[in-house]
């Protein structure tokens, strides 16, 4: 019996799938709704000193016949008197005790802290998420993502934060820092209950080429916006797993955001360590029902899997998860095209050609087009088995025996690494590449 | 078995000959155009007989480089918007399309073609330049496809250009010949108007050329010659009783369709002669005017027809009944046709033979004859040294240059009757051709 409940640092939901902090966020309205739908817990639209908001706000970056594949906001926090949602959280609760509501916080002072929490503590939040991420607008004023990159600060508010509080506190962190892992230490220092992360990446999502000015456009000019959708996954990801992997972050419950959308988003950022996670843009782009999939196929997942509960694969993929230097320097792969399957677009050979390693060749009589692949020049990039437009018609297929393995962190133990400029030992010695002149052969 | 009523208004034409390639709007085209795999060395550039980057203007349109993607394609095809929805593009382009091979659509490329260069002349965009004048002239006798194609090449070479064209309309078959459906009188008018305000070609109207003093002058007051003619009328069957009243040829026929449209009265029952893709052409268009019964009736068996499959398919579904290994032998009446008496035929060692035992009769009130056209051999026999083929098409070099060295020629008066696109590709070649000649 498959159960999706969740207890994530002292917050319980029915299920994994929380809406962020965000514009679905924004009411009591939509959380009711986002919980008939099938939603375990909600984030509040972040709440404080109620802000004026700009009117045109998000922009996106559409890619092919995709919209929105990334998306930006210069939206700020919530414009509403903090009374309307104080009222608006007690009323959700009522008629949902069980999913989790919590409120995110962005204030100034220590008072402000004080008086806010204690606030949304009576309205019956079932934890509290400080906002230290918003890249727009409100770090401009100190608080935000200003927070988010001076771990000190941080680290002083998150205390403030947890002498005040009763109920369990996230803490949630910007992408917009080089390490990750320094304000995810300071949050853990501070004493919070866990983190979720990521929020939005500064960004210029378009420019528009008559008026040359950045999208979203406010009466002729814009300011830099928070990235998001399914073009930060990647990003999200590798923050997410270095927290995880951290000795001392990793302790405490993680939350992963940043362009899910699918059930398969959800499992990956679950196999990389997160217990909950938030979605944004999918909602934005498809409304509630999209967790209907996300949960489908989550509980597909776990069935075939044999997995109970989430705690049951959450982190798995993290002891895979390596420095480059621990990869074994033996395993070969190499490139087969499946000619049955090829409808002779030549992606392969031309990326192969242009973009890597001069390793797949035409045929020579024209008579077809299907490429065929020089093994000796595969060096196994996977680029045209990337390109290719057909399903498995392009694999990689292993050529060493798994018998051997050699990382380079062995290889310098071994002191046996290139060390000079024209080493003997570098891999690339002796492989196969064109002259220069065979570029311009079809000249004549 | 009729699927269409008789079309009393512009409107009920328009109905009966509904667009079989409607102009894209922007959304379709945008996410058409993201299909397209942007395949290395591509099959569908091969395919085309003028060799458009079709990958290259598929990606202008996506990225909303609209007046880019027409310049591509009236780069290689000066008659790229009609070629867009005339082509046989499923034996063409798409036909090469590699999606063909995963049994997926292929990329609709002729509408993509023709959304582009639509839009790009409707926003009346300026993308041609004539070439600076090297004061030489060239004299086209024909303003079809090839010859507008060779007018627009030889403008950006720096040639004055005349065109003499025996007709009031340009573009010969495009707007004369094509069936109704697959494009309107308006938009071919539209694309030549387009290229002639830019490139700015004189056409002589009504201005046929068919003396030898006539020929003579243009050979004193112009450097070269182009000799796009095309085919002439349809040819005589030498059928008794042929000469009755409601024998017409299939040429003539959709001239006057194209032209008077729903005015045009056509009876109850048709017969269609022939296996081409004008005999489909001309059945299908006999269907849409609301004939009650049209028969297709050809010689030989439905495999050695020589239209394409798609359009005997398009004949079919207008309603058209089809009659294979038979021969007319007489047409018959009082002098109005009242039937036509058919033999049967059969293939005997590689030979078509027919039956004169075996004959029956078909009634009707029409009978469209698309049995080929005439050649326009009376031209050709005023011209010095010219030589032409058994089958009377003009000879030419790679340099589209004739036996007379001054004339040029390209199009069906050479190949005998092909697509617009072979024509526009002829013309375009022919311009080249004469330059390389003029400049030697």
């Amino acid at each position: 019996m498959i159960d999706l409940s969740i207890n994530f640092g002292g917050i319980k939901a029915p299920n994994p799938f929380w809406l962020a902090s965000a514009p679905p966020t924004n009411s009591g309205y939509q959380i009711m709704k986002a919980f008939d739908a099938g939603w375990g817990g909600a984030v509040w639209k972040t709440l404080g000193v109620p802000v004026v908001n700009v009117s045109s706000r998000y922009g996106s970056v559409n890619y092919r016949n995709t919209r929105m594949m990334g998306f930006n906001n210069i939206e700020l926090i919530t414009d509403r008197p903090l009374a309307d949602n104080l009222r608006e959280i007690e009323e959700v609760k009522k008629y949902f005790p069980d999913h989790a509501v919590i409120a995110s916080l962005m204030v100034e002072s220590r008072a402000e802290w004080e008086q806010i929490i204690k606030d949304v503590q009576n309205a019956g939040a079932d934890g509290i998420e400080l906002n230290f991420g918003c890249p727009h607008g409100m770090c401009e004023r100190g608080m935000g993502s200003a927070v988010g990159q001076e771990p000190e600060v941080l680290k002083t508010i998150v205390e403030w934060v947890k002498e005040a509080a009763n109920i369990p506190v996230i803490t949630k962190l910007s992408p917009n820092i080089s390490h990750i892992t320094d304000p995810g230490l300071a949050a853990v220092q501070g004493g919070t209950d866990s983190i979720s992360l990521i929020n939005t990446v500064k960004s210029i999502v378009g420019i528009d080429l008559d008026t040359y000015a950045p999208y979203p456009v406010v009466d002729g000019k814009g300011s830099n916006g928070g990235y998001c959708g399914p073009a930060v996954k990647p990003i999200a990801m590798h923050m997410l797993k270095d927290l995880a992997q951290h000795p001392e972050i990793g302790k405490v419950p993680l939350s992963g955001i940043g362009g899910i959308e699918t059930w398969r988003d959800v499992v990956e950022f679950i196999l990389l360590g997160a217990t909950s996670v938030q979605v944004c843009t999918a909602v934005m782009h498809y409304g509630f029902g999209i967790v209907r999939e996300m949960e489908a196929g989550l509980r597909q997942f776990m069935e075939e899997k044999n997995y109970q509960t989430i705690y049951d694969f959450a982190g798995k993929a993290l002891p895979n998860v390596t420095e480059w230097k621990h990869l074994n320097l033996k395993h070969k792969v190499v490139a087969e095209i499946n000619a049955d399957k090829c409808i002779g677009c030549d992606l392969c050979y031309i990326s192969c050609d242009d973009g890597a390693h001069q390793a797949i060749a035409l045929p020579i009589d024209l008579t077809n087009r299907i490429p065929t692949i020089i093994e000796e020049n595969c060096v196994g990039c996977n680029l045209c088995s990337l390109v290719c437009p057909v399903e498995d018609c392009i694999t990689m297929v292993k050529r060493d025996d798994g018998t051997e393995s050699l990382t380079w962190d062995e290889r310098t133990l071994n002191d046996d690494i290139p060390t000079t400029f024209d080493d003997d030992r570098a891999g690339g010695k002796g492989h196969f590449v064109p002259t220069p002149q065979d570029a311009l052969k079809h000249r004549k | 078995m009729a699927e269409y009523k008789r079309p009393k208004t512009k409107a009920e034409f328009d109905k009966n000959f509904k667009q079989k390639k409607p102009l894209m709007n922007d959304t379709e085209a945008y996410y058409e155009a993201s299909r397209c795999l942007f395949c290395y060395d591509a099959p569908c550039i091969q395919a085309c007989p003028t060799s458009i980057d079709i990958p290259l203007f598929i990606k202008q349109i996506h990225t909303d480089n609209i007046t880019g993607a027409s310049k591509t394609i009236f780069d290689s095809n000066w008659l790229g918007n009609a070629c867009g929805v005339v082509c046989p593009t499923g034996v063409l382009c798409e036909g090469a399309c590699v999606y063909n091979h995963q049994d997926v659509q292929p990329i609709q490329i002729g509408r993509l073609q023709n959304y582009a260069t639509n839009k790009t002349m409707d926003a009346e965009k300026v993308i041609f330049k004539v070439g600076e004048s090297n004061g030489k002239k060239i004299a086209i006798i024909g303003a079809g496809p090839a010859g507008i194609a060779c007018a627009c090449e030889a403008r950006t070479l720096g040639y004055d250009v005349d065109i003499f064209e025996a007709k009031d309309k340009p573009s010969g078959l495009t707007v004369y010949g094509i069936a109704p459906y697959k494009i309107t009188n308006e938009e071919v008018l539209k694309e030549v108007e387009y290229l002639q305000k830019q490139l700015g070609f004189n056409i002589k109207y009504k201005n046929a050329i068919n003396s030898k003093e006539e020929l003579k002058s243009l050979e004193s007051n112009y450097d070269a010659v182009f000799i796009g003619v095309g085919l002439g009328k349809t040819r005589h069957l030498g059928l008794d009783g042929e000469d009755k009243e409601g024998v017409v040829g299939a040429v003539e026929f959709i001239e006057e369709l194209r032209m008077k449209q729903y005015k045009v009265n056509v009876p109850k029952n048709v017969v269609v002669l022939g296996g081409g893709n004008t005999a489909m052409d001309a059945a299908s268009e006999a269907a849409r005017m609301g004939a009650r019964k049209t028969v297709l009736a050809y010689r030989n068996s439905k495999e050695r027809m020589g239209a394409y499959g798609f359009e005997y398919d398009l004949a079919i579904s207008a309603g058209v009944d089809s009659l294979f290994n038979v021969t007319p032998i007489a047409i018959t009446g009082n002098g109005k046709v009242e039937g036509v008496r058919f033999a049967k035929t059969e293939m005997v060692d590689g030979k078509l033979k027919t039956n004169m035992n075996n004959t029956f009769i078909v009634r009707c009130d029409m009978v469209i004859k698309a049995t080929g056209q005439a050649k326009q051999g009376h031209l050709y026999d005023l011209i010095n040294n010219l030589d032409i083929d058994n089958k009377t098409r003009i000879k030419i070099n790679d340099e589209f240059q004739t036996s007379n060295p001054k004339y040029f020629a390209g199009g069906d008066a050479v190949n005998g009757g092909a697509e617009v696109v072979n024509a526009a590709y002829d013309g375009k070649m022919a311009a080249q051709g004469i330059h390389n000649w003029l400049t030697k």
